[in-house]
């Protein structure tokens, strides 16, 4: 288990020099001018070409990928082109927001979705099992930015129990901090609570059809103890995977979240960067976001030997 | 310790909220800017944000009232001598920059120095100056080798960049190009550094040292007069959660809601809406002189002359005609330059006499490349309204959907259209830019150095040439007319119309002035 930890862990590092190597390519690709953006509209071309060859865009790609790449060898992401800040002052200005506002979500989503998705495969066919999938596909189909608009209209406005927007740290108390955070992740979790809702009851429907659940029946286990000792153990396996999936999705509902309820978290400083061509602020949170989601997929793949003893690495 | 000491103890911290007293929720004022405040150097990056947070952190020698006047703000007095060639200024005393330090003659030197070569009036009197030294503390002499009658107006003007006054060993010991990386102001708020999350909160405090200078608070000019302790930006990105925040009391200003949302705001008895700056913005149809189609006077005609400015200014700003008017020449309306001199065909609307025109022009089917940036509300709009007018008008639309940062690379290019370049993208310009030809960069018809479309019209640089020499009022509005009226006949660029926005405020907030930047000197909350 140990050397397959050390396995994948290693072979992270190419992975991430893939990563780097493809971003930086698209990013050298991609339309768009630092330099024009940074010069404002009434610059003039002699203003904007200053600019450029002061920031050394104007050299060739090899030159500007060697010395990049160095620098991330070292750990040094670089310096943003509009703040002059170093990207990784500026992530982790970012950071908490974000990882708070995911692990909120991860929290309801599955505190809710598995529950329910359970229940309407106990009582499939029934009303009950008929509204849960009605709300899955509603949570689906609504976007995320909707949700929030009509929540942030409903709690704060109207009723005016939370705040429409802004995040306060966690150690200013819990309280703020959650005031801050439940519609968001509310509104976040929608999608992500209809995904692992459905995929439970469909996993579920399966293992409560198989020949050891019949057998605990038999045995007179009480009902509660089918569903989440006997069946939601041996369905556990594709929910995770889901979850782990699932994980992906928050990080892109994320920048519209953290958009809508003004949230300064790391999605708004992706689209503000991607929108600025702020190209080592781009590479710098496209990395994380692929480190995250490397070590995501590692957990998960450990994950499932405790839910499955016959699952061995 | 005890487990219920243990839990109550834990329970205390963990539900603690940071209560503000009212007493300092009234000292902080709450401020949605119109964008990011992404970079603090007011000189190396032009946007209209930087220069609006730069303008409460340091001073300026001269400073444009709501007269477009420029007044004397750090400066004392000044003598000219009677050819008008040596300029002696005299800074005024108690000036002090925010570590300190007195503000000495060799730091205005320094500052002007750096922004010279990135202001178009800076570089025009950098091309005519002798010398600029410091004679002593207090005293700066500027010599020039040709009278400059503007040069009050360039110091003090409101336009991009300004001349604002810093260190000498910041200054001078960073270039034009090259950004600053210490924020010691000049003016009346300090510049909160370690609380700068850029994209989402930029924090000023109030420096308590600052000398106001006497008289009655105008614009950039008059004593600027703090009267809060603390000066929140909270930059949202989405005008639905800015216009929610301030319905429920979590900002106090926010400078540029857009007009969909006024009418909720309106509804809000807690909620004050008014226009925030009196000179508007002219909208830009930006054509590229270059290379066909736009290269023929007479395709620019035709376009000038069909173009419906109502249309683009209902798609713009709506129904609301207290917002937008229609133009008859360049310059702001409502201003004493403004002249309508030459410009029937600005309001011609005649669009069976724009396909006479376009006829008579030659035009040869050529793809007309629109850059349409999708992401800026009011440059998608206009451009839904040009692709319907070309088409009418007969033209063969090639409609490039994009974004502004890909905008602002893409007009930078100079190819054809065919190979990379473009024919004409939108844009629009601040009202108190256009109100005269000094930071007038569209307007400007010099070739190669023009801005992008690079029109070449001599007869417009004549005029401009004339109204900087212009010695008095009077010779400046001939000059005016000159320019619009060689503007208008050579179609520098379309205007699509004049327009203004709205702010929007909490009532418990006094003192907000109309203006071309929000002014938070004289701004209070109760």
């Amino acid at each position: 288990m140990f050397a397959y930890v050390v396995r994948r862990v290693l072979a992270t590092i190419p992975v991430m020099g893939l990563v780097a190597l493809f971003v930086f390519s698209l990013l050298y690709l991609a339309p768009g001018d630092p330099a024009a953006v940074i010069a404002g509209d009434q610059a003039t071309p002699q203003d904007v070409e200053r600019i450029r060859a002061s920031l050394g865009l104007d050299r060739p790609y090899l030159v500007r990928f060697g010395e990049w790449f160095f620098r991330i060898l070292q750990g040094d992401l670089g310096l943003s082109i509009f703040t002059n800040l170093p990207v990784t002052t500026m992530i982790a200005q970012r950071i908490e927001p974000t990882l708070s506002l995911m692990i909120l979500t991860l929290i309801l989503a599955i505190s809710i979705a598995v529950p329910m998705g359970v229940i309407a495969a106990w009582k499939q066919g029934t009303l009950i099992d008929r509204a849960v999938m009605g709300f899955a596909v509603l949570g689906f189909s609504v976007p995320v930015f909707v949700v929030g608009y009509v929540l942030a209209y409903i709690f704060a406005l109207e009723l005016d129990w939370l705040p429409v927007q802004g995040y306060t740290p966690f150690a200013r108390g819990f309280v703020p901090w959650l005031q801050n955070l439940i519609l968001p992740a509310i509104a976040l979790g929608g999608v992500y609570i209809a995904l692992i809702a459905r995929i439970t009851r469909a996993t579920m429907l399966e293992v409560l059809q198989q020949d050891y659940i019949r057998t605990a029946r038999a045995k007179g286990a009480n009902q509660s103890s089918i569903l989440f000792l006997h069946a939601l153990k041996n369905a556990a396996v594709p929910i995770v995977t889901v979850i782990g999936i699932g994980i992906a999705l928050l990080i892109g509902g994320a920048v519209v979240t953290e958009s809508v309820f003004a949230i300064p978290g790391l999605g708004r400083l992706t689209v503000d960067a991607i929108l600025r061509r702020d190209y080592p602020v781009i590479q710098g949170v496209v990395l994380l976001f692929s480190f995250v989601y490397v070590l995501v997929n590692l957990a998960i793949d450990l994950a499932y030997t405790l839910f499955d003893p016959r699952i061995r690495y | 310790m005890e487990r219920r000491t243990f839990l109550a103890a834990t329970g205390a911290t963990l539900l603690s909220a940071p209560a503000l007293s009212q007493g300092a929720a009234a000292r902080t004022l709450k401020f949605v800017p119109q964008a990011n405040l992404a970079n603090f150097d007011p000189i190396w990056g032009t946007q209209y944000v930087v220069r609006n947070a730069a303008a409460a952190v340091w001073d300026t020698l001269y400073g444009i009232d709501d007269q477009l006047v420029p007044q004397p703000q750090m400066v004392e007095g000044e003598t000219m001598s009677a050819d008008g060639l040596v300029w002696d200024f005299r800074l005024r005393p108690g000036l002090l920059f925010h570590d300190g330090a007195p503000v000495l003659a060799k730091d205005v030197v320094a500052s002007i120095t750096r922004w010279m070569p990135r202001d178009p009036m800076g570089q025009m009197i950098s091309a005519i100056q002798d010398e600029l030294v410091a004679v002593d503390d207090r005293h700066f002499r500027w010599k020039l080798k040709r009278p400059y009658p503007k040069l009050k107006y360039a110091l003090g003007k409101t336009a991009t960049p300004c001349c604002f006054i810093m260190p000498e060993r910041i200054a001078a010991g960073t270039g034009s190009t090259t950004m600053i990386t210490e924020y010691v102001g000049s003016g009346p708020m300090t510049f909160e550094r370690g609380e700068w999350v850029p994209g989402a909160k930029a924090v000023f405090k109030k420096f308590d040292r600052y000398v106001p200078r006497e008289g009655t608070a105008s614009w950039m000019a008059g004593p600027k007069r703090i009267l809060v302790d603390r000066l929140e930006w909270v930059v949202m990105p989405d005008p639905a959660t800015a216009a929610a925040a301030l319905q429920n009391g979590e900002v106090d200003w926010w400078e540029s809601p857009i007009s969909d949302l006024i009418p909720l705001m309106r509804r809000n008895r807690n909620v004050a809406v008014d226009i925030a700056d009196p000179l508007g913005n002219i909208g830009s149809f930006r054509m590229n002189h270059l290379h066909p189609p736009f290269n023929n006077k007479k395709v620019r005609q035709a376009v000038l002359t069909a173009l419906s400015q109502e249309d683009y200014m209902r798609a713009l700003v709506g129904d609301d005609t207290n917002l937008w008017s229609v133009l008859g020449g360049y310059f702001t309306p409502g201003t004493s330059g403004y002249t309508e001199a030459g410009g029937e065909a600005l309001k011609a609307k005649n669009l069976a006499r724009g396909r006479q025109l376009l006829a008579e022009s030659g035009y040869a089917n050529e793809p007309v490349i629109c850059l349409v940036a999708q992401d800026q509300p009011l440059t998608k709009a206009m451009g839904d309204v040009t692709a319907d007018l070309l088409r009418r008008l007969g033209m063969n639309v090639d409609f490039v959907a994009t974004d502004w940062g890909t905008v602002g690379q893409r007009r930078a290019m100079r190819n054809p259209p065919g190979q990379g370049g473009w024919s004409m993208f939108h844009t629009w310009h601040a009202g108190a830019d256009t109100v005269n030809p000094a930071a007038y960069n569209a307007l400007r018809a010099n070739g190669e150095q023009a801005w992008f479309g690079w029109p070449s019209i001599p007869a417009v640089e004549a005029g401009v040439t004339e109204w900087f020499d212009a010695p008095n009022e009077d010779a400046e509005k001939i000059a005016m007319d000159k320019i619009n009226r060689e503007a208008v006949e050579n179609v520098v660029y379309a205007p699509t119309g004049f327009f203004k926005s709205y702010q929007a405020w909490r009532r418990n907030v006094t003192g907000i002035q109309k203006g071309p930047l929000p002014f938070f000197w004289g701004v209070a909350k109760s």
